[in-house]
């Protein structure tokens, strides 16, 4: 996984509550290979009008949005469908965190396996943000991991980032979590001897 | 393994965390013991991450592919699938569970279903285990008393090589459904009714615990739909104690154990219910006789009203997201605020998903379509291969057919929309399916869930309709 400690960039704001999966990526790409890159389906049906052309006032279509490599986003973003591909359109258009009230749970550990830092804030705080955004789309975020806070602009000040500490070990290491897991087999060993002792029809 | 709590009272979900947690990571996190991981045909990255790192699935035993997002339902043979791109999807399903060594229900096998139809009907989920599955909805499975959750495929990765997976202890949240259900009213309206009360977001972060007079009254395919639908509020998972029902649900069960193991696991399961005294995080009462069947009006599972309701306006919103949110939700469906939901003409109707394509299902919709036909197309996609021979063994799908309805093969269908059965774009459908989201059946397409019984009453009149009136 790639490492992160610091990233420091100005900030996209993709508004609307309850951003499901299936806004981030449409159902039907998610059949494609990892190899051939997955930015390209990044909120591909809500950025483009129904004839498929590139709406111009979707916030990413806007010019120099892509340069951005933090989103603030709102309550319950990447809640419904368990895809990962959520998680690799962003993570293949460059976006390394997420700020936003809530997240849905299944997404919030995909973002943390893939090197994404989903950053909780307060609700208030989203807002004040998003206000000062649209007065200065120059700011810039903070995303400070090594010292667990984001710095925010415009007299936002720093919040804590809310993730526990063994996901920012590993995001901060860069760990390959099946590696690091591998090195407590033998504790993995004893349990399940035991627990298939004791229910042998689970592994017949 | 012994605990400080192990005298202290306990949830249902407390005594199945610790009994599987192999350690706790200084950090918080702890490292759960899988039982079961299921696979289905989007698990591909997984196996490409497996093979990259030159790993194979270290327990074979405990994991069972399951076709069924990308299967056809007019055909059993990938050659029937909508495209070559899908038909791909299919073949590589079964290349993967073959190089694995796994055991798995291919999309010409008797057992073959959506994920979490198939896995409790062949016993391969059973109380007091974890199973993990790359699909949110695999907290359906909880409903026999087991933690189950939807993962990613990083996640499944894992639990591919290591048969474990890391994860924060959820918090808990119970919510005890009191009194009794009133006529028309099932399992899916009490879920849309209670995310309507809290909120897509509500439980985020918990695992729900269901309890009170209205769920011990259930069947077991009632409390499948109940867990299905807790993803829909954020939950990490939606359980239910195991009892008589359960264990009368299992028995017999290819995958369940017998004779004298029977005993042993038998003795496991009836320690499992929570203990009086055991505390929650949260608690949630709903009054069962005061929830009415019930369909959504917006691109969230939020988005629920009765059926006697009316459309809301997005100013009556406490704030300024929600009061966006809905006015976004409404343009897209096309809906003014005020009209009534009774009467709202609809253009097709879908039955199916792992929401609510059980025999029970097919059962109530069957019910309401007796002697009469449908003004919308219609489709019926039974859960699983079993569950439309049993519908054709009882007659129900003579019924569904004499309707006007489409009988067709079992898969996931027009819920994920992933297969090529898709609604079009406009068009308004009754659905049994899980989430109205935006373009969640196809572009465009516009979501009202309900019920089985009240898809059922949606196409015979062409219009939502309250199936109590009928």
């Amino acid at each position: 996984m790639k490492a992160f400690t610091r990233e420091t960039s100005t900030v996209a704001y993709v508004p609307g509550v309850n951003c499901d999966t299936d806004q981030i990526i449409p159902g039907r790409f998610l059949k494609a290979d990892r190899a051939e890159g997955y930015d390209k389906f990044l909120f591909h049906d809500i950025r483009r009008d129904p004839d498929g052309k590139l709406d111009p006032t979707f916030p990413l279509n806007r010019p120099g949005a892509g340069c951005s490599t933090i989103l603030l986003v709102e309550d319950n973003f990447g809640c419904g469908s368990s895809r990962e591909g959520a998680v690799y359109a962003l993570a293949d258009a460059g976006v390394r965190a997420l700020l936003a009230p809530s997240f849905g749970d299944i997404f919030f550990n995909n973002a943390l396996k893939n090197g994404i830092v989903p950053v909780r804030l307060p609700v208030a705080t989203c807002e004040a943000l998003a206000d000062h955004l649209a007065a200065d789309p120059s700011a810039t975020v903070t995303v400070d991991l090594e010292a667990d806070q984001v710095v925010l602009p415009g007299g936002l000040g720093s919040h804590p980032i809310t993730i526990d500490a063994f996901a920012r070990d590993c995001l901060l290491q860069g760990l390959d979590e099946i590696e690091m897991t591998f090195t407590y087999m033998d504790r993995i060993l004893t349990f399940e001897t035991d627990r298939m002792a004791r229910n042998p029809w689970l592994a017949r | 393994m012994t605990h400080a709590s192990d005298t202290a009272p306990r949830t249902l979900f407390g005594k199945i965390w610790d009994a599987h947690e192999i350690l706790r990571h200084p950090s918080g996190q702890s490292l759960l013991y899988i039982d079961r991981d299921l696979i289905h045909e989007g698990s591909f990255h997984a196996f490409a991450d497996l093979k990259r790192r030159g790993l194979r699935p270290r327990r074979p035993r405990q994991i069972f592919g399951i076709a069924d997002h990308y299967v056809p339902t007019l055909g059993r043979s990938a050659d029937d699938a909508a495209s070559p791109a899908i038909a791909r999807m299919i073949r590589t399903f079964d290349e993967n569970m073959e190089w694995g060594g796994l055991r798995h229900f291919g999309i010409a096998s008797r057992e073959q279903g959506i994920v979490h139809v198939v896995a409790p009907e062949q016993g391969i989920t059973l109380p007091g285990l974890t199973i993990v599955c790359s699909d949110s909805h695999t907290s359906t499975q909880g409903a026999l008393g087991a933690i189950a959750f939807g993962i990613g495929q990083s996640e499944n990765a894992h639990v591919l090589a290591t048969q474990t997976l890391w994860q924060m202890r959820p918090r808990t949240m119970r919510v005890t459904v009191t009194g009794q259900l009133g006529r028309g009213v099932t399992a899916k309206d009490v879920m849309l009714a209670l995310i309507a009360r809290i909120g897509a977001a509500g439980a985020g972060g918990h695992a729900i615990e269901y309890a009170g007079e209205v769920v011990r009254d259930m069947s077991i395919e009632a409390r499948l739909t109940l867990c299905n639908l807790s993803i829909e509020a954020a939950a990490r998972l939606g359980m239910v104690a195991p009892d008589e029902t359960t264990f009368r649900y299992v028995a017999g069960r290819h995958y369940a154990p017998t004779d004298q193991e029977w005993d042993l696991a038998m003795a496991q399961w009836r320690a499992l219910p929570t203990d009086d005294g055991a505390t929650f995080d949260r608690e949630v009462e709903m009054d069962g006789a005061a929830i009415a069947p019930m369909v959504t009006w917006g691109t969230s599972p939020e988005d629920a009203v009765p059926i006697t309701g009316r459309i809301p306006d997005p100013a009556s919103f406490a704030s300024p997201e929600k009061r966006k949110a809905a006015a976004k939700s409404l343009e897209y469906m096309d809906l003014a605020p005020g009209t009534a939901l009774d009467g709202l003409p609809i253009d097709r109707v879908f039955i199916g998903s792992c929401t609510n394509s059980r025999i029970e299902d097919l059962r109530a919709a069957a019910a309401i379509l007796k002697d009469r036909k449908a003004a919308v197309p219609a489709i019926v996609v039974p859960g699983s291969t079993q569950v439309r021979e049993q519908a054709e063994a009882e007659g129900l799908a003579r019924i569904f057919r004499e309707a006007g309805f489409e009988w067709r093969q079992s898969g996931c269908s027009m819920c994920a929309a992933m297969n090529g059965d898709v609604v079009g774009p406009g068009e308004r459908c009754a659905s049994t399916s899980n989430r109205n989201f935006v373009g969640r059946q196809g572009p465009g397409s516009r979501t009202h869930l309900v019920s089985p019984a009240m898809a059922a009453a949606a196409a015979i009149t062409g219009r939502l309709t309250d199936v109590r009136r009928l």
